[in-house]
């Protein structure tokens, strides 16, 4: 005669895992929500990040990458400004789209009113610009207008977000005025954030031929922006210097400010490894309550194990018992806490008008984890309900 | 009935027990009993006698010191504690004196638990389960859960988890302990119909009146059993 074999279906071993969790839910939603903590700390900081990396990419797409600007580097002779004629120049180059320029006014400030002291400039640049400037580096008016060829040869000035701010400038109708080089200048506009062209946040813009009859502008610019073919980018960048200051080509330094704003979202990574780890913590602290809480339930269901021990549980049936009921509690507070930590993220991300990422990875790491903690967290308990001998777990009764 | 065929269900030979102490305990000195297939057999004996040691021997849940224990044919002593947990699992049905009910589980989920470590499917499970409840008389109680039933309605369902198996013989410690005289006298009725029907039971007990009632009493004493009888065929 064969011997019959103890045995007991996985799917048994899964219910019977999960009865255990449903006799006392309050404990288990308790001891399940530490976990969620660690998670959704994790899935939170995780799924913010990438959020946060995600709107960077949408806002290189939309303002594309293929835009080099060229300024006038450090000079060992002083303040450098690129020869007038270069923006012609490198508007002649093969590959080149649309170019433009500002070129700062030296020595000239932006005040809101003449009372104001001559020392407070708020750091805001006084800069001609050239009209075609918004559509090249790819920047909008916030309210009111932008400049052009007739408004560009009256005093007359633009204010990027910033400036305006600092300045105290919310209306655009023509009714306000600023103090501008000894001049009232008439607030035409103001334009939103530039991504691409940061300086252009702190500056006031006024028209090319005003800087010149004004304020004595010489008409050298300081920064020229050009869109180029993104084929080609490497060999214009190459050919820039020495086309826009042939006689000295090194002091021209060329950038291209897509790879700013890349690295800026890369920098986040230090801090969100930080978090990472803080979130492990919380995990740990949460494994740790859940063995507490299964170290509990050993002790206090012996009669049930010798139960089950009289039914003809095996040694490895009761261990597997206890180690699931841990997995599944972990589990319970992974899912939770991954919900959570989701439902943090798309909050966040509407918040700031970001897009919602969460990568896939996340989630797979987050139940890996789980699963790891509550497995750990049941590997003792469960040995000792497995090593209680039948008669001991039936006699306390 | 078929009684004494080819072998016993149980048959100790010489059997001790000691539990280490100052001084240590022998709880069983030199044992020896068999129980034929069909018997049904009271093991009666005051509190500290050893018969909760011979209890734990029988069903396998403790192992002798000294001596033979053959269950069902097989040397308890070779058997590892997989093989021991087996045995359990299909040839020894258990009944409590605290019933040991899962709460919040049906009166038919309870009894086809008798059959978990087996695995069965759970659709063949609750097939037998149900048979068995109409077996003990509950055929009309089988989505009731413990709370709904009586003392003696879940000693019923205990004794149908240990008989869902079919197992070789019926185990049941105190099973009227803790019920009223009223239903621990129809818990006995029915022990003594299955006995009837062919089943093999041994109640454990300290009532010498319940062991009255049954056909075969041993009565044991200071780990030593004092007296074997068998009384009249109950009229």
């Amino acid at each position: 005669m064969s011997a019959p074999r103890s045995r007991l279906r996985p799917r048994d071993t899964v219910r019977v895992a999960f009865s255990g969790l449903r006799a006392r839910p309050l404990r288990a939603v308790l001891s399940a929500l530490g976990i969620a903590v660690g998670i959704a700390a994790m899935v939170a900081v995780v799924g913010i990040s990438a959020s946060s990396r995600e709107q960077v990419h949408q806002q290189l797409r939309s303002l594309g990458t293929n835009l080099l600007t060229v300024a006038p580097g450090q000079s060992f002779v002083g303040e450098a400004s690129l020869p007038p004629e270069s923006v012609d120049m490198v508007a002649r180059l093969d590959d080149v789209g649309a170019v433009s320029a500002v070129g700062v006014v030296p020595d000239t400030a932006v005040y809101r009113t003449d009372e104001i002291d001559p020392n407070q400039t708020n750091a805001i640049a006084v800069s001609a610009a050239r009209t075609d400037l918004l559509d090249t580096v790819g920047a909008t008016v916030a309210s009111g207008r932008w400049l052009d060829d007739a408004l560009g040869a009256f005093p007359v000035v633009v204010l990027g977000a910033d400036a305006a701010d600092l300045l105290g400038v919310a209306r655009t109708d023509g009714d306000v005025q600023v103090w501008l080089g000894g001049e009232w200048f008439t607030v035409a506009g103001v334009l939103d954030p530039v991504p691409l062209a940061p300086e252009l946040d702190s500056s006031a813009l006024i028209g090319w031929p005003v800087a010149a009859s004004l304020l004595d502008f010489d008409g050298s610019p300081t920064t020229i922006y050009q869109r180029v073919d993104e084929a080609a980018i490497d060999d214009v960048r190459a050919l820039l210097p020495s086309t826009v200051d042939p006689a000295t080509p090194e002091e021209v330094a060329v950038s291209r400010p897509s790879d700013a704003l890349a690295a800026q979202a890369a920098t986040d990574e230090t801090l969100t490894t930080l978090l990472l780890a803080l979130g492990g913590v919380a995990l740990l602290v949460g494994g740790i309550g859940v063995a507490n809480t299964m170290v509990i339930a050993v002790l206090e269901r012996r009669s049930e194990v010798g139960l089950r021990r009289a039914l003809g549980a095996t040694r490895a049936h009761i261990r597997r018992q206890f180690l699931g009921e841990s997995v599944l509690l972990a589990a319970l507070g992974g899912v939770g806490g991954a919900v959570l930590g989701g439902a943090a993220t798309a909050a966040f991300a509407t918040s700031r008008d970001w897009p919602f990422a969460l990568p896939v990875w996340v989630l797979a790491g987050a139940a890996g984890a789980t699963m790891v903690v509550g497995a750990l967290a049941g590997a003792y308990p469960a040995a000792r309900a497995a090593r209680m001998p039948p008669t001991a777990a039936l006699s306390t009764v | 009935m078929t009684v004494s065929t080819a072998q016993p269900v149980v048959r100790l030979r010489d059997v001790h027990r000691r539990y280490p102490g100052r001084p240590p305990v022998r709880a069983l000195d030199g044992v020896s009993l068999t129980v034929a297939a069909g018997e049904l057999v009271a093991i009666v004996g005051p509190s500290g006698s050893g018969k909760s040691t011979l209890l734990n021997i029988l069903g396998t849940l403790d192992r002798a010191d000294a001596g033979e224990v053959r269950i069902d044919g097989q040397d308890v002593g070779s058997l590892s504690d997989r093989q021991l947990s087996a045995l359990r699992a299909h040839r020894i049905g258990f009944v409590f004196q605290q019933f040991f009910l899962s709460p919040g589980v049906t009166a038919l989920d309870n009894v086809a638990d008798g059959l978990l470590y087996t695995g069965m499917s759970p659709r063949e499970r609750r097939r037998r389960a149900a048979r068995t409840l109409a077996r003990v008389g509950l055929a009309d109680r089988t989505h009731h859960r413990p709370n709904e039933l009586s003392g003696g309605q879940r000693q019923r369902v205990a004794v149908a988890r240990a008989l869902v198996g079919r197992p070789s013989f019926l185990l049941a410690d105190e099973p009227t302990g803790a019920l009223d005289s009223a239903s621990g006298a129809a818990v006995l009725k029915l022990l003594h119909e299955l006995h009837d029907g062919g089943t093999t039971v041994i109640v454990i007990t300290h009532d010498h009146g319940v062991a009255a009632e049954l056909p075969r009493q041993v009565h044991i004493l200071d780990g030593r059993i004092e007296s074997d009888e068998y009384s009249l065929e109950r009229s």
